[in-house]
């Protein structure tokens, strides 16, 4: 097991005790972007507990925010979150929602949960960075179904006239979106050629491979003068044999039996 | 007001390099020297009010001093969730420019005509909700809001509208301006209804009736103290708005007067809670709809003669 596996691994472990200890939903969506989360914090993003308002930093919007337990996790293993803090989460009067709110001290850039939100934040973002000459990136992530939504494709648009290839995007697309199959639902392949048709400059990798996502995050922007979109292929409930694939772990808390189980597996 | 807008907003972004200006592709010749002096922070992001929001966001979470520009109804109802999330939540100092206020675009029809912005805009936490009521108040506005916290309101009319401050007022976000004090009653008037409404108070004058005149061109938060002081003095409150009934200034007005405690005639002058019935321009809207200086006047006086 290399070092960034062993991470992963604990990271998905401590999501699952934070979800469980919380009583709270989506542990499915927060299993499916472990390592795309373990990939950027680990190895990609420049950014720290103590530089956590420079200038210079990148940026991470968590776009799909429902999935923050697991950003949370990542957060507390990097230091922008204390112990306590953690503890705090999914609790009445306590620190952590089951969507993020901006907190700069805590590494969270910008407040997420209603869906479509943050690719056009990343955008304004990535706009200020160019018009200030200024060298990092903006990473989002969003979820398949969320690009239901709109107002992703106006961004989409934006971000490709306005050439801004210091914006990457990176679309969690496990299949699944909140009632069912994304292909059921509403039809999003091909997906890849959708973005490449609106001047984007496409990846498809496999979103638990680390070593895949590493070196598609380090290659970026794949063109000049084009924002980057990452197609992450992963399975929602990733790494708990009962839990891939069902639509159920988009709402359900695990109990302690299936807590134990789930455990067993991730820890192997 | 709109021309006032940007002949503000270009002297102060020549002095602010952090000013931008966006617009969903509206607003024709209306920022060429904009664009032209500045073209690093103005930009048209298309016919896509939600995106231009979050890019805002995006910006002023960057440090930058973000101007949206559009119609009222594309302004704050397409995009309202985006103000809600990016903006309010965030509390950032975005400021929203909307233009043709109420029944400005009469003849455009109900899509583009802006009854309930102010209503809407009001229950928003963190929102300032601004309509000035003339090019004079306008330039005040923008000044200040360069400076301002948090996200900003203004609810412009659009062009050639009549100056009524003759000299420079006394502005400042959140105050009521007097134009003039009576004892019979006051009238609160908010956005570009002001000059009918001062020209109402004028005609009302001739007739005996002496009216204060004030304009509320700041709706939340409202000049609180102001309302219940001329409450107190005149004993009959009159709002008046291009606005429906529901949720503007009449009623952040009567808010303050139910739980004042004073005994006072209180009307609101306002349109219906419905789309407009009548087609036409916004003159002829404003008559069959009881906006005009004279059915202001005979609106007031009707109603204190029950008293």
């Amino acid at each position: 097991m290399t070092r960034l596996e062993a991470i992963a691994r604990n990271i998905r472990k401590d999501t699952l005790d934070l979800i469980v200890r919380g009583k709270a939903p989506h542990i499915g969506p927060s299993f499916s972007i472990v390592e795309i989360l373990v990939a950027l914090y680990f190895k990609c993003l420049n950014i720290s507990p103590g530089k956590s308002r420079n200038r210079e930093r990148d940026r991470f919007i968590l776009s799909k925010g429902h999935s923050c337990a697991a950003l949370y996790a990542v957060l507390a293993r990097k230091g922008f979150i204390s112990r306590q803090v953690l503890r705090g989460f999914s609790a009445d009067g306590g620190t952590l929602e089951h969507h993020p709110t901006r907190d700069l001290g805590r590494g969270i850039e910008a407040s997420t949960g209603s869906l479509g939100h943050g690719l056009s934040i990343g955008a304004g973002m990535a706009l200020a960075a160019k018009r200030d000459r200024m060298k990092h990136r903006i990473f989002v992530l969003l979820s398949d179904g969320e690009t239901d939504e709109g107002s992703v494709w106006e961004t989409a648009l934006f971000s490709s006239h306005h050439k801004l290839d210091n914006l990457v995007a990176i679309v969690d697309c496990n299949s699944l979106q909140a009632l069912g199959k994304t292909r059921d639902i509403l039809n999003l392949e091909p997906f890849a050629a959708k973005w490449r048709s609106f001047g984007w400059s496409t990846r498809e990798v496999n979103g638990h491979n680390l070593g895949q996502l590493v070196n598609a995050f380090n290659k970026v922007p794949f063109r000049a003068k084009k924002p980057s979109m990452i197609v992450a292929r992963t399975s929602k409930g990733r790494g708990v044999s009962f839990m891939e694939d069902q639509v159920l772990w988009h709402y359900r808390c695990p109990d302690k039996t299936e807590c134990e189980r789930a455990s067993r597996e991730i820890l192997g | 007001m709109r021309g006032t807008f940007i002949r503000t907003l270009e002297k102060m972004a020549k002095a602010d390099k952090n000013i931008f200006l966006l617009t969903a592709d509206l607003g024709y010749k209306l920022f060429d020297n904009f664009r032209d002096n500045y073209p690093d922070r103005f930009v048209n992001v298309g016919v896509a009010e939600s995106n231009m929001i979050g890019v805002a966001a995006g910006l002023a979470l960057s440090g930058k001093n973000v101007y949206c520009y559009s119609m009222v109804p594309f302004l704050t109802m397409r995009t309202f969730e985006q103000i809600r999330v990016d903006l309010c939540y965030h509390n950032l100092g975005v400021k929203l420019v909307g233009v043709g206020g109420g029944l400005v675009y009469g003849l455009e029809g109900m899509t583009h005509q802006a009854i309930e912005d102010i209503s809407i805009m009001r229950s928003l936490p963190n929102m300032t909700v601004t309509a000035p009521g003339d090019p004079a108040e306008v330039e005040c506005l923008i000044e200040e809001s360069v400076r301002y916290k948090g996200p900003l309101y203004i609810r412009l009319g659009k062009d050639r509208d009549p100056v009524v401050h003759e000299t420079a007022p006394d502005f400042k976000i959140g105050r009521g301006i007097v134009l003039k004090r009576g004892k019979k009653a006051v009238l609160f008037a908010a956005g570009n209804v002001l000059p009918a409404a001062k020209a109402a108070v004028e005609a009302l004058e001739e007739n005996g009736l002496s009216i204060t005149l004030v304009s509320m061109h700041t709706i939340k938060p409202i000049d609180k103290k102001l309302v219940i002081e001329c409450a107190r003095r005149t004993k009959a409150v009159f709002t008046v708005e291009e606005h429906s009934l529901i949720g503007g200034l009449g009623s952040a007005v009567a808010e303050i007067i139910a739980e004042s405690g004073e005994k006072v005639i209180f009307r609101r002058i306002a349109l219906p809670d419905a789309y407009s019935k009548y087609m036409g321009s916004s003159g002829y809207l404003r008559k069959k709809y009881g906006l005009t200086p004279q059915a202001i006047a005979n609106r007031i006086t009707k109603e204190l003669k029950k008293k």
